[in-house]
C-alpha cells in the first residue's frame, strides 16, 4: 500500500471510510489523486465476520457514548444508543441490509411538492433525479444492484412469500424482492447470497456490496490510497485565510497525529460529521466549521419508520434468507389524501431470536411480548421507512457533560417526531396490520423505531449558503476545500434508504473535486 | 453452567439449591434440549450471590419472561449472568437488596408465595433499578444461547451450514408462491 508522509499536503484526506468516504476514495484514487482515507474503527473481513447478532454488534456498532432528547421514543427506550451505525473499516454498509432504491423525481422537490408544513424546514434540493440519474446509474452498476443492469432479481424466502400474498390481498400493484446491492449470481469477484439471513451482522459471503471489500481495495490497489484503521479525528485545521490545512487524530495507539492535506472530506455519518465540524471550532470559526450558516448539526433526519411483526399459525422461518427480502413501492407517492405529506415504503425485515427478545417491544415484559416469541418459528416481519420532516430543532451538539475516551464531547441528539411523521408511522402501521391479517395473523405487534440506521441532512446541501452548510456537489458553502461526503449533505430525506444516493452523490463528488483540482481552484 | 454428576432425589420442575450452587433435572418434555444436553441434570455455580438469591431470581425471571415450556435450566442462564455481574459490588448490592426486599413483602419467604401473589409483586416493582437489572440482563442472556435457540425454534449460525439456500429459505407451502416476475427462481 502506498504511504504518506505526515506533512505531506498533497492528498485529499477522507474521514470515514463507510458508503460516503469509500466510495469517494476509490473513484479519486482510480483518477489518479492521492488518498488518505482515516477510520475510526478496526479492519473486519468476511472471514471475521459472525453469524452472532450481539457478537456482530460488539465487532461492528458504533459503541462510544452518544445522549438523546427528545419526544421521541428512542430517547426512552435507548437513550445512550440513538443512532445504530457502525465503527468500522466500511462503515455501516458492512451492517447494512442492501436495500437500493433511487428517490424519485418529486423528493428533490420537497418544498415545492409538499408546501410550506408547519415546523418542517423543507428546502428543494439544489439537484434534480435528471441531473443525478448518471450517477445512479453507476452507483447500481459498482454495488450490483438486483433488477439494474441485467442483474436478475433475488429469489424470495419465506418472509417474502407471507409478505407478497399480504400485499396483493391489499391490492398493492408493485411488489418483488426489490433492488438489492446482493449479487444473485457471482459478479465482479465475488459470490453470490447462499441465504444466510445474517446481513445485519456482515455478510460472511461476500455477496452483498461493502466499501470494506470492494471500493477500498480496489482504490489501494491502484497505489494512490493509503487506508489508515484505528485512527480517530479529533479536529480539522485552517490556515489564516480560513482553508483547511489537515487533520488531527488519535492513532491506534493513542497517540495525537496530525495529517496535513490539500483538501479534506467528511464521511462520519450524520453524527459524527457535524460533530467533528463543530469540534474544529476556532477563533476564525467560532461556531465550528462550516457554519456562518448556523446550519451544521441542524436538520437531522432519521426516516419515519416501525415495524410490524405478525404471529402466524403455521411456520415461517423468517430468519432464513436477506433480511430485506422484498419492497412495496405503492405508498411511496406523495398523496396528501392519506393525511399527511411525503410516502413511506415497506420492506421485510427478520430478526434471529436475540434481537426479536430485545427489539420486538423495548423494555416490556410479561406474557404479550413471550406469546410472540413463543411463536417465533411463525413470526413475519416488515419495516416501514418513510420521509420525515426536516426541523431546525432535530439536531447535532456538543453534549456538556459527557465525554468520550479521548475526552471529546460526545454527539447529543435531540430529536421531536413532526406531526407529519406520526401520521405516516400510524398509516404505516395501519397497512402492515391489515396485510398481515390479510393472510391470517394471530397476533401482530407493532414495533417503534429501532436506533436509527439512516441518519441524514444535518450538513444539508441548499443552493444558498444561508440555507445550508454546503452546495450541490457537497461541497461547504464557506471553505472550497472542505467537503462533506456522507448522508449528511441530504436536504430532504425521500422514503428510500438513502445508501444508494450517498454512493452517486460520492461519485458525482470525485468528478467536482478532480474538476476543481485539475483548474487549481483548489 | 456446569454439568454435574447425578444429583439424587430432585425432582421434576424443581430445582433444588445447595450451598451457593443450583441444580436442576431437565423437564421430560424438553426434548430439543435434551438432544444438546450431555447430561439430563444440571448444576450452576454462583460465585457471587447465594443460592436463595438464585433461587429467587430465577423465580422472579420465570414471571418477567413467563414461556410455560421452556425449562428452568435456560433460566438459569440469566442467574448465571446476574451472578457474574454481581462481581461489582455495586450489583451485588442491588441485587441481595430486590431479593430481600421481595422476601420482606412476603412474610420473609418470597418463593413461598402462590404464583399469582408473586406475579402481583412484580408488577409492584416493574421499573425499579433492580427490576430493570433483571430484566434488561435477562433479555439477553435468556435468549442468547443454544438451548434457547433449540426451544424456540431459532436455527442460528448459518454459514458453516451453506445459509438456507438449500435449507428451506422458501419452503413455505401455506400461501401460494409468488409469481417469478416478483420473486424470479433461484440460480
Ligand atoms: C442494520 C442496518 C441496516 C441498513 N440497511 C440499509 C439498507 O438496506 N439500505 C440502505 O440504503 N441503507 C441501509 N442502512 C444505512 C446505511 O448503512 C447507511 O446509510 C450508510 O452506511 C451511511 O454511509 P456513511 O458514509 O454516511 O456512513 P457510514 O457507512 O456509517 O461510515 C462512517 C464511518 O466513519 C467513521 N468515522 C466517524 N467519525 C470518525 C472520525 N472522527 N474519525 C475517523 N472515522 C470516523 C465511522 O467509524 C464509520 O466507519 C442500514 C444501516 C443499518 C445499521
Ligand atoms: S442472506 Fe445473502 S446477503 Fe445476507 S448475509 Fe447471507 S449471503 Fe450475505
Amino acid at each position: 500500500m502506498r504511504t504518506f508522509a505526515h506533512d505531506d499536503d498533497s492528498a485529499v484526506v477522507i474521514v470515514g471510510s463507510g458508503a460516503g468516504g469509500g466510495t469517494l476514495a476509490n473513484e479519486l484514487a482510480q483518477k489518479g489523486i492521492g488518498v488518505v482515507l482515516l477510520e475510526a474503527g478496526k479492519q473486519q473481513s468476511t472471514a471475521s465476520f459472525v453469524n452472532d447478532e450481539w457478537g456482530s454488534f460488539e465487532q461492528l456498532a458504533w459503541r462510544d457514548p452518544r445522549t438523546s432528547s427528545g419526544s421521541f421514543r428512542l430517547a426512552r427506550d435507548f437513550p445512550d444508543l440513538p443512532a445504530w451505525v457502525c465503527k468500522s473499516v466500511g462503515g455501516t454498509t458492512t451492517h447494512w441490509a442492501g436495500a437500493s432504491l433511487r428517490f424519485r423525481a418529486h423528493e428533490f422537490k420537497a418544498r415545492t411538492t409538499y408546501g410550506a408544513l408547519d415546523g418542517a424546514n423543507l428546502l428543494d434540493w439544489p439537484l434534480t433525479l435528471e441531473e443525478l440519474a448518471p450517477y445512479y446509474d453507476r452507483a447500481e452498476d459498482k454495488m450490483g444492484v438486483t433488477r439494474t443492469h441485467g442483474i436478475p432479481g433475488l429469489p424470495g424466502n419465506n418472509n417474502f412469500k407471507v409478505f407478497y400474498n399480504g400485499a396483493k390481498k391489499l391490492g398493492y400493484k408493485d411488489c418483488h424482492t426489490g433492488h438489492m446491492a446482493i449479487n444473485s449470481r457471482p459478479r465482479a469477484g465475488r459470490a453470490a447470497c447462499r441465504q444466510l439471513g445474517f446481513c445485519f451482522a456482515g455478510c460472511k459471503m461476500g455477496a452483498k456490496w461493502s466499501t470494506l471489500y470492494t471500493e477500498i481495495p480496489a482504490g489501494i490497489a491502484t497505489g494512490k490510497l493509503e487506508l489508515r484503521a484505528e485512527c480517530h479525528v479529533s479536529r480539522i485545521e485552517h490556515d489564516a485565510r480560513g482553508q483547511v490545512t489537515g487533520v488531527v487524530y488519535f492513532d491506534a495507539a493513542g497517540r495525537e497525529q496530525r495529517q496535513r492535506a490539500r483538501i479534506v472530506c467528511v464521511a462520519g455519518n450524520s453524527l459524527e460529521s457535524p460533530r467533528l465540524l463543530l469540534l474544529s471550532a476556532s477563533s476564525k470559526y467560532p461556531d465550528g466549521l462550516a457554519n456562518s450558516s448556523g446550519k451544521v448539526g441542524r436538520n437531522y433526519m432519521r426516516h419515519t419508520s416501525g415495524s410490524v411483526f405478525a404471529r402466524f399459525d403455521e411456520p415461517v422461518h423468517f430468519y432464513r434468507g436477506t433480511t430485506m427480502a422484498g419492497v412495496i413501492t405503492d405508498e411511496s407517492r406523495h398523496d396528501p389524501t392519506r393525511g399527511f405529506a411525503a410516502g413511506y415504503e415497506l420492506e421485510t425485515i427478520s430478526t434471529g431470536l436475540p434481537f426479536a427478545a430485545a427489539f420486538l417491544d423495548p423494555g416490556a415484559w410479561g406474557p404479550e411480548l413471550t406469546a410472540m416469541i413463543d411463536g417465533y418459528a411463525n413470526l413475519a416481519g416488515l419495516w416501514v421507512v418513510g420521509e420525515d420532516m426536516p426541523q431546525a430543532t432535530n439536531r447535532i451538539t456538543l453534549d456538556d457533560t459527557v465525554t468520550d475516551h479521548f475526552g471529546l464531547p460526545v454527539a447529543h441528539v435531540h430529536f421531536d417526531d413532526h406531526p407529519n411523521d406520526v401520521a405516516m408511522r400510524e398509516h404505516g402501521y395501519r397497512q402492515g396490520r391489515a396485510l398481515y391479517e390479510a393472510v391470517g395473523a394471530r397476533q401482530v405487534m407493532l414495533t417503534p423505531p429501532f436506533p436509527s440506521s439512516h441518519n441524514l441532512g444535518t450538513c444539508r446541501m441548499s443552493e444558498k449558503p444561508a440555507d445550508g452548510v454546503v452546495n450541490r456537489f457537497g461541497q461547504a458553502h464557506d471553505i472550497p476545500n472542505l467537503f462533506v461526503s456522507d448522508g449528511s449533505q441530504f436536504t430532504t430525506g425521500g422514503a428510500e434508504n438513502p445508501t444508494l444516493t450517498i454512493v452517486a452523490l460520492a461519485i458525482r463528488q470525485a468528478e467536482h473535486i478532480a474538476a476543481q483540482m485539475t483548474a487549481r481552484a483548489i | 453452567m456446569n454439568e454435574a454428576g447425578h444429583a439424587g432425589g430432585i425432582t421434576r420442575r424443581h430445582f433444588l439449591a445447595t450451598g451457593a450452587t443450583l441444580y436442576g433435572t431437565l423437564w421430560a418434555s424438553s426434548g430439543a434440549l435434551l438432544t444438546l444436553a450431555p447430561s439430563r441434570t444440571w448444576a450452576l455455580e454462583l460465585a457471587h450471590l447465594d443460592a436463595r438469591s438464585g433461587r429467587a431470581l430465577l423465580a422472579l425471571t420465570r414471571h418477567v419472561y413467563p414461556h410455560a415450556t421452556l425449562d428452568d435450566a435456560v433460566y438459569a442462564l440469566v442467574v448465571k449472568a446476574l451472578d457474574e455481574a454481581a462481581a461489582e459490588a455495586d450489583t451485588r448490592a442491588l441485587l441481595s437488596a430486590g431479593v430481600a426486599a421481595l422476601d420482606q413483602g412476603a412474610d420473609g419467604d418470597w418463593l413461598a408465595r402462590e404464583p399469582a401473589a408473586q406475579l402481583g409483586d412484580v408488577h409492584a416493582i416493574a421499573g425499579t433499578p433492580f427490576f430493570e437489572k433483571v430484566r434488561s440482563t435477562a433479555v439477553v442472556a435468556l435468549y442468547n444461547n443454544a438451548l434457547a435457540f433449540a426451544h424456540f425454534g431459532y436455527e442460528g449460525p448459518a454459514f458453516e451450514f451453506g445459509g438456507y439456500l438449500e435449507r428451506g429459505f422458501d419452503d413455505l407451502t401455506w400461501l401460494p408462491d409468488p409469481p417469478a416476475a416478483a420473486s424470479p427462481a433461484k440460480a
